[in-house]
C-alpha cells in the first residue's frame, strides 16, 4: 500500500513527534525561535511605551528621537532583563555582580522540578495540566507541617518535603485513577482539579483549626513556618538563594535516571509511544497511567516545598506565583529530556529574576510572558519558523535500502 | 446470489452497553437527596417565587415545607434511578428525557434546601434568566467544539478563543462606541486565531492538543500585557464599553416565568436560538454535514471520494471559531462589561466537557452547558441566600460537576473516529 | 474504454516504487496485476487512482493523455477504485456511502436520501448484490461491504474498475461469487484490473497477466500457466510451494483451552465455546476467513481479552484469569496479528524492541536497571540468528520493512523460554523470503518440542505448516481434521458446512 495508508495507519503518539522534533531541532532552529521570539517581543515593548508613542507622533519635528526613543526602550528594557538575571554589571564587585545569577537559579528551580513532572507524564503519552493543583496541595501539606508541627532542625525540613511530595502524589494519583477507571480525558479532569485544589487551599487556609494564621484578620493566610522547616540560605545575607536549587538538582538526577536507565522508566516510555504493544507486552497500561501522574505530581510536590519553605512570611495561594502553568511551557520546550528542561526552567527563571529590574527601567515585564508563549510556539511549531527563516525541511533520516527492504518497503 | 447474514463486519466495534454509571449517580443523588435534604434536612419553609416583578401576569409565590417537599422529591429520584436499573437490565439506555426530568427535580431540591427561611426564597426567573446568560459562552463555546471536532479536529484553544473575542469586543466596542462592531470584530479576531490553529494542526501536521494549549498560553499572555501597560492606563477609552440593551419580544416576554427568561435577552442570547438549530441542521440534514462527519470519521475514505479533506477541515475549525468569538463577545457587552484579566476563567475547558458530555450533538451539548450556567448562577445565589456554607465550597461546585460529568457520565463515548489524527498524503 | 498507462514511475525517497510500468487494458477484459507484497501493485493504482502523482509518464484514456490531481477528477473520468482496505465510513448508512461526494440535494441543501436509496436499489437489483440501502455499514458482513464498494464505484457510471485484492477477506464460496460478478461486469463493458498475490485467482479469472516484481514489469504470462511458473515469476526464482517436514514427534498436552467463551464489545460471542488442546511438537492451525473469531480467540488465550466463560491451561498453568503477563512468564509466546500496533514500538530501537516483554527481569534487567551490555550483546546476537537486514541494532523498528519488522517479533519470542508458541497471521504484508524464514522458524520451534498455535487466514499457509486443522466460523470450531484434507473441504467448513 502506499505510504499514506502507513501514516494514517500507525497509531503513533503525536506528542512524541512534536517531542522528538524539539529534541532532534537542531541548535540553529531553537536560536531562530528564541531570537524571534524576543523580536516579536521587542515590537509589543515599543509599541505600547507611552514615550516612544510620544517621539513619533513628533516624527515630523525631531525624527532622531523617534528612532532612538525606539531603541533606547528595548536597550533599557532587555538591558534590565539582563543585569536583573546574569550579571549586575553597577555592582560593587564580581561576587556581588553575580547575584542576578543567583536569582535566576532560585527562580528556576522550582519551575525545573514542576517541569519534570509535566514532561513525565508528557513521556507517558499523557497531558498533565494539574501541576498547579498539584502543587496547591503540595503546599497545603508542607504549611501544615511547617506551622503546625515541631521538630529539631533539619528533620523538620524533611519531614515537610516529604508532606508536600506525598500530598501532591495523591492528587495526582485521583487523577490516573479517574483516567484508568472510566476513561476521563485528563486535560479536562487536571484543568478542573486545578480549580478544585486552590479552593481547597483557600479553604484550609481560612479555618482555624488548619492553616490560618494565628492572630491574623478574616484573610486566608498562614503563619510564618518555623525557622527549622525552612530550606536554609545557602550564601546568607544578600543572596537570597536557598537549598531548593540542591532539591532540583536531586530532581534532575532522578528524573535522567528513572527515563533512561531505569525498567520503570522504559516501561513508560513504551506506554507513551505504543500503548497497545505495550499491553500485548505485558504492561499493565492503566496502573501505569496511575504511577506516572503520581510521579508527575510528586516531582510538583517538590515544587510546592520549594516554594512553601522559603519564604520567612505567612503565606497564601499566590506563592504558587503561575509555575505551574508555566511548568507545562517549560516541559515542551526542554522536549520533555532532563537537560532540555533545566535549561528551559533556566530561561524561564532568568525572565522571572529579571522582571523586577524591567518593572524599574519602566518596561513592563508582561511582555515576557509574551515573549515566553512565542519562543515556546516556534519551538513546538517547527515549520513556522521554517516558513519564516525559509528554511529547508530535513531530510527524514532514510534507511539505505539493502536489497532486502528495497523489494519490500512500501 | 447467497442470502445475506448479519455477521459483525470488520471494523473496530461500538461500545453501546448501557453503562452502571447513570443508575448508581442517580441513586447516589437520590439518597443525597432524601436524607440530606428531606430526612435530616433543615427545618422551615421555602418560598418559591416565580414571578418576577416585571412580568404582567403575576403567579402566585409557592410556599412549602422543607423537608417534607425534599422527602418526597428524593423519593421520585429514587424511583427514577430504579426506572433506569430497569432500563439497563433491559439493555436499553435510559432515555434522555428521563435524565434531564431526573436533574430538573434534584435541582429543585437543591435550591429548596439551600433556601430554607430565607426572605427572597428560590427566585426561579432570576435564577433561570442568569443561567441562561452564564451559559451563553459555553454554548458559543461548545459549539466551536462540536464544528471542530466533527470534521476531526481537537480544540483546546477555546479558552483562547473566548479570551480573543472577550477583548477584542471589549476594546473595539470602547473605541467605537459602537457595540455591534465590537461583536463583529471579536468573531474576526477568534476566527483568525482560528485559521493560526488550523493550518498549523492540518498543513503542518503539530499535534492539535500542544498547539491549542500554547495558544492558549499566547492568548493569555498577549491579553495580560495589553491590559496592563495599555487598558489599565485609559480604561474609560478603552476598556468601556458597557453591554447590549435587552430587547423584550412583545407577546412572547409575557408569558409567565419564561417568558422574561427566554424572550426579554440581549442579542447574544438571542443568536444562540438561532446558531443552535441551525448547526444541527446544517451538520445532520444537508450534504455540508456529511461530508464534514465523513471528513472526521474516515478522512482516507472522505479523500478518496474526491473531498478535500484538509480544506473542509480548515473552514470548519475557522467558522466554529468564529463563533466561539462571539461567545467571548458574549462574557464582555453581553454581560459584564468590561475585559478583565484572564475572564474566560476555565470555561474554555469547560465547554470541551460540555461537548464530550452533549456527545458532539448541538441539542444536547447546549443542554449541558445550561447545566454548567446553572452551577455558575450557583455559586452567585446561594452565598446570598444561605451564607453558612463555605464560599470556598461554592467556588469548586461548578468545577466538581464537570468532573463528576466527565468521569461519571462521558467517560467512554465514542468521538468521532478520526478526531485529533492528523490526516497526511504523500 | 481502453485504458493505458505508459513508463510510469514512482519514488519514495531512494526507494523506487514503479520503475518504467507500462500496461493496457482493453475494454471488457479483466486483466490481473500479479506480484508479491510490496512489488509495487498498490503504487501504481493510487497513481492511476489520482492518489498520487507519477515522477514520469504518462495515462492515457482511449488515447488522450490524462492527469489526476485527485480521486475525484479519476472518478469523473470513469475510473473506479475498490480498496482493499474498504474506504467506507461505518456509521453512515450503505446509501450515504454510496453518494458521498456526488450526493443529491434539494432546497436549501437539504440531502435527498431518498434519491440516494433508489439509486442504490436499482444497481443492486441490476447486479443481483442484494444490499439494504439503509443499512448501517459496519453492521454488513464483509461481502456485502465489499459490494457496497462496488456500488460506490458503478454509482458514477465507471467504465473502469480496479479491484485492490479483493478476496483477502471473502471464504473461498465469496471469492467465486466475486468472480461470477467481474466477468458480469466485463461482459458488459466494463474493463477490470485484478490486483492480487494469488496464483489461483488469477488463472481463473484473467484475460491477460501482467506480473510485477520489485516495481518493474517482468512478464506477461498466458492465463494457462501453472501456479508454479507464476509464483517464480513474481518472486524471481525457483519456488517449491511445497514445504517439507518431518512427521510430528507428539509429546505432553502443552496448550488446553476448554470450553471458551469470549464476548465483544457488543455482548456478540465472537468465540463460542471452542476446545482444542495442542501438544509439544505439533502445529495446529486455525483456518477461517477474517471476522470470524480467530482474532478474539488469540487475544483471549494471551490475556488481552476478557474470557467470559471456558478455561485456558498453558503448561499446566491455569491463565485464564490471570494478567498477560502471567500468561507470557509461564511460557507463552504471542506473535499478534498487528506488528504495527502490538507487536512493536516503531520509535524505539531494534535492540530496545527485542526486550519489549523482557524488561521485569533477567537478561534485560539488572535490579531495576537495564543492563545496556547485555541487551546489546542480545540484540545482535538475534540479528544475526534470524537474518534481520538491518545496519545496526540502533536502528529504529518503523524504518525496517515490513518483513524484517516480522522477524524481529519472531526472534524476540522465539528467544524466550517458551513452551507454546501462537502466532496469529504469522506472514502477512511480508515478501516471500521471509515467509520462507519465517515458516522455517515456526516448523523448527514445533520439532525442538514446543506447542505451537498457527492463525491464519491464507489458506496455503495454514496447509504449509500445520499437523492439524482447525476451522473457525462464527466463533465456533466447524471440525478438527487431518492436514491432508482437501482444499474443497476445507473450504466449506470455512463457510460453516461441517459435513
Amino acid at each position: 500500500m502506499s505510504k499514506k495508508k502507513e501514516v494514517v495507519a500507525i497509531p503513533e503518539s503525536k506528542v512524541q513527534s512534536v517531542l522528538q522534533e524539539i529534541m532532534s531541532g537542531d541548535p540553529v532552529r531553537i536560536a531562530l525561535s528564541i531570537l524571534l521570539g524576543f523580536f516579536i517581543g521587542a515590537i509589543f515593548m515599543v509599541v505600547f511605551n507611552t514615550q516612544v508613542v510620544n517621539a513619533w507622533s513628533n516624527f515630523g519635528a525631531d525624527p532622531g528621537l523617534a528612532f532612538s526613543s525606539v531603541w533606547w526602550t528595548i536597550q533599557d528594557g532587555y538591558g534590565a532583563l539582563f543585569t536583573g538575571s546574569i550579571f549586575d554589571t553597577s555592582a560593587g564587585n564580581f561576587l556581588d555582580g553575580l547575584r542576578p545569577l543567583t536569582e535566576t537559579l532560585r527562580f528556576a528551580a522550582p519551575l525545573i522540578m514542576a517541569g519534570l513532572g509535566v514532561a513525565l507524564t508528557f513521556r507517558v503519552g499523557l497531558f498533565n495540566i494539574g501541576a498547579t493543583g498539584q502543587i496547591m496541595i503540595g503546599l497545603a501539606g508542607a504549611t501544615f507541617v511547617s506551622t503546625r508541627l515541631h521538630m529539631p532542625a533539619v528533620i523538620h525540613m524533611i519531614v515537610a518535603v516529604i508532606a508536600a511530595v506525598v500530598a501532591a502524589a495523591v492528587w495526582g494519583m485521583i487523577v490516573g485513577i479517574l483516567k484508568a477507571r472510566t476513561g476521563a480525558n485528563e486535560v479536562i479532569v487536571t484543568i478542573m482539579l486545578n480549580y478544585v485544589a486552590t479552593a481547597l487551599f483557600t479553604f484550609c487556609l481560612r479555618q482555624p483549626g488548619l492553616l490560618l494564621e494565628s492572630n491574623g484578620g478574616g484573610t486566608p493566610k498562614s503563619d510564618h513556618p518555623d525557622p527549622t522547616a525552612m530550606l536554609g540560605s545557602l550564601f546568607g545575607t544578600g543572596f537570597n538563594l536557598h537549598y531548593g536549587v540542591f532539591l532540583a538538582v536531586i530532581a534532575v538526577a532522578f528524573y535522567w535516571w528513572l527515563m533512561e536507565r531505569s525498567t520503570f522508566g522504559f516501561r513508560f516510555r513504551m506506554v507513551g509511544h505504543n500503548p497497545s504493544a505495550a499491553r500485548a507486552a505485558g504492561i499493565k497500561v492503566e496502573n501505569t497511567f496511575v504511577w506516572a501522574l503520581a510521579l508527575s505530581a510528586g516531582f510538583a510536590g517538590l515544587a510546592a516545598a520549594n516554594q512553601g519553605l522559603s519564604l520567612d512570611g505567612g503565606l497564601t495561594t499566590s506563592i504558587e506565583a503561575g509555575i505551574g502553568f508555566d511548568a507545562i511551557t517549560v516541559a515542551l520546550l526542554g522536549g520533555s529530556r532532563a537537560g532540555g528542561v533545566v535549561m528551559a526552567g533556566l530561561l524561564f527563571g532568568a525572565f522571572e529574576a529579571g522582571s523586577a529590574s524591567m518593572q524599574v527601567s519602566g518596561v513592563s515585564p508582561e511582555v515576557l510572558g509574551v515573549v515566553k508563549a512565542l519562543i515556546v510556539l516556534f519551538i513546538a511549531a517547527p515549520p513556522i519558523i521554517r516558513a519564516i527563516y525559509k528554511l529547508p525541511k530535513p531530510k527524514p533520516k532514510a534507511l539505505e535500502p539493502t536489497k532486502q527492504t528495497a523489494k519490500v518497503s512500501k | 446470489m447467497s442470502k445475506i447474514e448479519v455477521t459483525p463486519g470488520m471494523f473496530s466495534k461500538v461500545e453501546i452497553r448501557p453503562s452502571l454509571k447513570t443508575t448508581i449517580t442517580m441513586a447516589i443523588t437520590g439518597l443525597v437527596v432524601l436524607v440530606a435534604f428531606g430526612i435530616l434536612g433543615k427545618s422551615g419553609d421555602v418560598m418559591f417565587v416565580w414571578s418576577d416583578t416585571r412580568e404582567s401576569v403575576q403567579l402566585p409565590h409557592w410556599v412549602v415545607n422543607s423537608m417534607g417537599f425534599c422527602t418526597v422529591v428524593g423519593v421520585l429520584l429514587l424511583a427514577m434511578a430504579a426506572a433506569a436499573f430497569f432500563y439497563r437490565r433491559a439493555n436499553k439506555k435510559s432515555p434522555a428525557w428521563l435524565v434531564i426530568i431526573f436533574g430538573l427535580f434534584a435541582i429543585m431540591a437543591l435550591l429548596g434546601w439551600l433556601a430554607t427561611g430565607a426572605s427572597q426564597g428560590v427566585q426561579m426567573v432570576f435564577i433561570l434568566s442568569n443561567t441562561l446568560v452564564f451559559a451563553i459562552p459555553l454554548i458559543f463555546g461548545g459549539m466551536a467544539g462540536i464544528m471542530s471536532e466533527r470534521a476531526g479536529v481537537v480544540n483546546i484553544a477555546i479558552e483562547g478563543q473566548l479570551l480573543t473575542g472577550a477583548f477584542v469586543s471589549s476594546v473595539v466596542g470602547t473605541m467605537t462606541h459602537n457595540l455591534y462592531l465590537g461583536m463583529v470584530t471579536a468573531m474576526i479576531a477568534s476566527a483568525i486565531l482560528s485559521m493560526v490553529l488550523a493550518s498549523l494542526a492540518i498543513k503542518y501536521l503539530v499535534d492539535q492538543i500542544i498547539i491549542g494549549v500554547l495558544l492558549n498560553v499566547l492568548v493569555i499572555g498577549i491579553t495580560n500585557f495589553l491590559h496592563s501597560v495599555w487598558l489599565n492606563n485609559d480604561s474609560s477609552h478603552l476598556n468601556f464599553p458597557g453591554t447590549f440593551d435587552r430587547i423584550a419580544i412583545p407577546l412572547l416576554s409575557d408569558i409567565p416565568v419564561l417568558g422574561q427568561v427566554l424572550f426579554n435577552n440581549r442579542i447574544t442570547v438571542y443568536l444562540m436560538f438561532l446558531i443552535v438549530p441551525t448547526l444541527w441542521y446544517v451538520l445532520f440534514k444537508t450534504k455540508l454535514g456529511l461530508r464534514a462527519r465523513a471528513v472526521g470519521e474516515h478522512p482516507l475514505a472522505a479523500d478518496t471520494v474526491g473531498i478535500n479533506v484538509g480544506r473542509t477541515r480548515f473552514w470548519w475549525v475557522t467558522l466554529g471559531g468564529m463563533i466561539a468569538g462571539l461567545g467571548g463577545a458574549a462574557l464582555t457587552i453581553g454581560n459584564v462589561g468590561s475585559f478583565g484579566r484572564e475572564m474566560s476563567g476555565g470555561q474554555g475547558f469547560i465547554a470541551l466537557a460540555v461537548v464530550i458530555l452533549g456527545r458532539w450533538q448541538p441539542i444536547y451539548v447546549t443542554l449541558s452547558a445550561l447545566l454548567f450556567g446553572f452551577t455558575i448562577v450557583l455559586r452567585v445565589w446561594a452565598n446570598q441566600v444561605s451564607p453558612g456554607v463555605p464560599f470556598d465550597i461554592i467556588t469548586m461546585v461548578p468545577y466538581l460537576v464537570t468532573l463528576v460529568a466527565v468521569a461519571g457520565f462521558a467517560g467512554r463515548v465514542r468521538a468521532p473516529a478520526a478526531d485529533g489524527q492528523p490526516y497526511t498524503k504523500e | 474504454m481502453k485504458l493505458e498507462l505508459r513508463n510510469i514511475t514512482k519514488r519514495f525517497g531512494t526507494l523506487v516504487a514503479n520503475d518504467n510500468i507500462s500496461l493496457t487494458l482493453e475494454p471488457g477484459e479483466i486483466h490481473s496485476l500479479l506480484g508479491e507484497n510490496g512489488a509495487g501493485k498498490s503504487t501504481l493504482m493510487n497513481v492511476l487512482y489520482g492518489l498520487l502523482q507519477p515522477d514520469s509518464g504518462e495515462i492515457l484514456i482511449d488515447g488522450k493523455q490524462v492527469n489526476f490531481a485527485s480521486p475525484g477528477e479519476a472518478m469523473t473520468a470513469g475510473i473506479g477504485m475498490v480498496h482493499q482496505h474498504f474506504m467506507l465510513i461505518p456509521v453512515f448508512t450503505v446509501a450515504e456511502n454510496v453518494v458521498l461526494g456526488n450526493e443529491p440535494t434539494g432546497k436549501l441543501g437539504l440531502l435527498d436520501l431518498n434519491a440516494a436509496r433508489k439509486l442504490v436499489k436499482e444497481i443492486s437489483d441490476r447486479f443481483g448484490f442484494d444490499i439494504d440501502p439503509d443499512a448501517k455499514v459496519e453492521d454488513l458482513p464483509v461481502g456485502a461491504q465489499q459490494r457496497v464498494e462496488i456500488i460506490k464505484s458503478l454509482a458514477r457510471n465507471a467504465k473502469a474498475l480496479v479491484l485492490d485484492e479483493p478476496t483477502a477477506v471473502l471464504t473461498p464460496q465469496e471469492t467465486d461469487e466475486l468472480m461470477e460478478i467481474m466477468r458480469g461486469l466485463a461482459k458488459s463493458g466494463t474493463s477490470i484490473i485484478f490486483i492480487t498475490h494469488k496464483l489461483r485467482e488469477v488463472q481463473q479469472v484473467s484475460d491477460r497477466i501482467t506480473v510485477i516484481r520489485q516495481g518493474k514489469v517482468v512478464a506477461t504470462p498466458s492465463p494457462k500457466a501453472t501456479a508454479n511458473e507464476l509464483a517464480t515469476l513474481m518472486v524471481g526464482r525457483e519456488v517449491d510451494l511445497e514445504t517439507k517436514r518431518k512427521p510430528a514427534k507428539l509429546g505432553e498436552e502443552s496448550l488446553v483451552v476448554k470450553d471458551l467463551t469470549v464476548l465483544d464489545d457488543r455482548n456478540q460471542q465472537m468465540v463460542d465455546g471452542v476446545s482444542f488442546s495442542i501438544r509439544n511438537g505439533e502445529v495446529l492451525a486455525i483456518a477461517g476467513v477474517q471476522g470470524n473469531g480467530q482474532t478474539e480467540l488469540a487475544e483471549a488465550i494471551v490475556g488481552l481479552r476478557k474470557i467470559h466463560s471456558g478455561s485456558v491451561v498453558v503448561a499446566g498453568n491455569d491463565v485464564t484469569r490471570r494478567t498477560v503477563r502471567e500468561a507470557l512468564e509461564s511460557g507463552l509466546g504471542y506473535v499478534p496479528e498487528d506488528r504495527k500496533k502490538d507487536g512493536l514500538v516503531g520509535e524505539f530501537t531494534i535492540a530496545e524492541n527485542l526486550m519489549l516483554d523482557g524488561s521485569f527481569t533477567a537478561p534485560f534487567a539488572k535490579g531495576v536497571q537495564i543492563d545496556f551490555a547485555k541487551r546489546d550483546e542480545i540484540a545482535n546476537q538475534l540479528i544475526q540468528e534470524f537474518d534481520i537486514r538491518t545496519p545496526s541494532a540502533e536502528t529504529l523498528a518503523r524504518q525496517l520493512s515490513g518483513g524484517n519488522q516480522q522477524k524481529v517479533v519472531v526472534a524476540r519470542e522465539l528467544s524466550r523460554e517458551l513452551k507454546v508458541l501462537v502466532a496469529s497471521q504469522p506472514t502477512r504484508g511480508v515478501d516471500v523470503g521471509s515467509i520462507e524464514f519465517i515458516h522455517e522458524q515456526i516448523i523448527e520451534a514445533r520439532d525442538s518440542g514446543k506447542s505451537v498455535l498457527i492463525i491464519s487466514t491464507e489458506l496455503d499457509e495454514v496447509l504449509a505448516l500445520a499437523d492439524r486443522i482447525a476451522v473457525m466460523y462464527r466463533g465456533k470450531i466447524v471440525g478438527i481434521v487431518d492436514a491432508k484434507t482437501s482444499r474443497e473441504k476445507l473450504g466449506k467448513m470455512m463457510a460453516g458446512i461441517a459435513a
